[in-house]
């Protein structure tokens, strides 16, 4: 296709969602998925080399077109709300939804310490969480698991951009004995 | 002796714990647990002579707290000390674990959040109009008959889709009153079931309800007895 960088800008422009590449090449037809994807790394490139309002982004499985963040203070201004934030209870509550999901709500409250039915409406509300089935344990709880919007909302491409729990790792590597300084394990 | 308290706020005793650590530069595999303990319970009294509303994981923990300092002034045999383990284990796993994700909150709250650092172009596509214009369209008998025609092939396909709802599951139905409930603000449970609804549909429906009144994320009133049942979301979106 002679205009394909047209359309697929066309296409992220009227598009409020990010654009997957496989919705695409829905659109688009026969076109491969590799010279779609090329367009895209390009069109990335130009926005990039711009240095305009707007820049392409990776997130939530597919691309969207997002504002400059070290310019935002101007669309907070235009908008003149107070950008809406999370507290540390509901992101200590979604940090462990993000890592253990599918996770039920006895365990968050195990890991946090306290009850979290509060902070988990509150994420449920804001679509950040669903619920997304239920374990196989006496009273069947709710397993609740993060959302598309979650993704998308902290401009993450899919969970495994997730960092890892690096402090977890130690743990786990932690119960081992302590070897003494030249003391030898006899096979 | 008196002790200097200053008070954040905490998100629960864990986060208490782990601020006492920190503060006082302590190792969290090994916790001078008698000294932690005194410091924990000059802050629950520090709580409750401001009067704060203090839960009462607080409480629980000021006992486990107790118990294991018991435990670990009390003499043990030597055959036990080898295979007993420290009884500040499980306390130090909950709170190196309860510490990562505190850590992993904060990496999540320093990314470009969108709404926040970064924004979208939000103007919805407006389909609503297109079907405005479909309405004024003139039509004749004809149109009507094929139209006729088109649900009652509709209504054959239906017996079809039936192993689809099969596959209905509670959290989906969960899901889509939500959607509805922000989207209306307010459903008749009639009218979540839509027209002919199967016996599985309502079944599912009335538990997806009995689950979000529990989980207080709707609220049902009725005007009358045997009256229409109106749900609401608990909570207005902000």
């Amino acid at each position: 296709m002679d205009d394909l960088k047209a359309v697929v800008e066309m296409l992220l422009f009227v598009s409020d969602a990010p654009i997957a590449v496989d919705k695409f090449r829905d659109i688009l037809g026969d076109v491969d998925r590799k010279e779609i994807l090329r367009v895209l790394a390009d069109l990335r490139r130009e926005y990039e080399e711009r240095n305009g309002g707007f820049q392409v982004a990776e997130v939530a499985g597919g691309f969207q077109f997002r504002t400059r963040p070290d310019l935002n203070q101007w669309i907070r201004k235009f908008r003149g709300s107070r950008p809406p934030s999370l507290s540390p209870a509901a992101l200590e509550t979604l940090a462990v939804v993000a890592y253990r999901q599918p996770v039920v709500k006895a365990d968050i409250d195990r890991v946090r310490g306290v009850d979290v039915s509060g902070a988990l409406k509150g994420l449920l509300e804001k679509k950040l969480v669903k619920m997304v089935g239920r374990k196989d344990l006496p009273g069947k709880p709710i397993m609740y698991g993060t959302t598309k919007r979650f993704l998308e909302v902290f401009g993450l491409r899919d969970l495994t951009e997730l960092p890892t729990l690096r402090e977890l790792k130690e743990l786990q590597e932690k119960p081992r004995a302590p070897q003494l300084p030249g003391f030898e394990m006899v096979e | 002796m008196t002790y200097e308290v200053k008070l954040d706020i905490f998100e629960g005793p864990l986060d208490l714990l782990l601020y006492l650590i920190k503060k006082n530069e302590l190792d969290i595999y090994n916790i001078p647990i008698a000294a932690v303990t005194d410091q924990y319970l000059q802050h629950l009294e520090a709580m409750k002579s401001l009067n704060l509303d203090m839960a009462g994981e607080y409480l629980v923990m000021a006992s486990t707290l107790i118990h294991i300092k018991s435990r670990m002034l009390l003499p043990r045999e030597e055959e036990e000390e080898a295979e007993e383990a420290d009884p500040r284990a499980e306390l130090v796993r909950q709170l190196t674990e309860y510490q990562a994700f505190k850590e992993a909150a904060l990496k999540l709250d320093s990314r470009l959040l969108l709404g926040r650092d970064t924004f979208k172009r939000e103007a919805p596509l407006e389909t609503v109009e297109a079907d405005e214009d479909e309405a004024l369209v003139e039509l004749n008998v004809f149109d009507l008959v094929a139209a006729f025609q088109r649900i009652v092939s509709s209504l054959k396909k239906e017996e079809i889709l039936e192993i689809e709802i099969e596959r209905m599951s509670l959290s989906d139905r969960i899901n889509e009153i939500m959607e509805r409930l922000q989207e209306e603000k307010d459903v008749t449970f009639l009218g979540l079931l839509g027209e002919s609804p199967s016996r599985r549909l309502i079944v599912y429906t009335f538990l997806a309800v009995l689950e979000l009144m529990k989980l207080r994320l709707v609220r049902a009133f009725q005007a009358s007895p045997f009256g229409p049942i109106r749900l609401f979301l608990a909570v207005e979106e902000g």
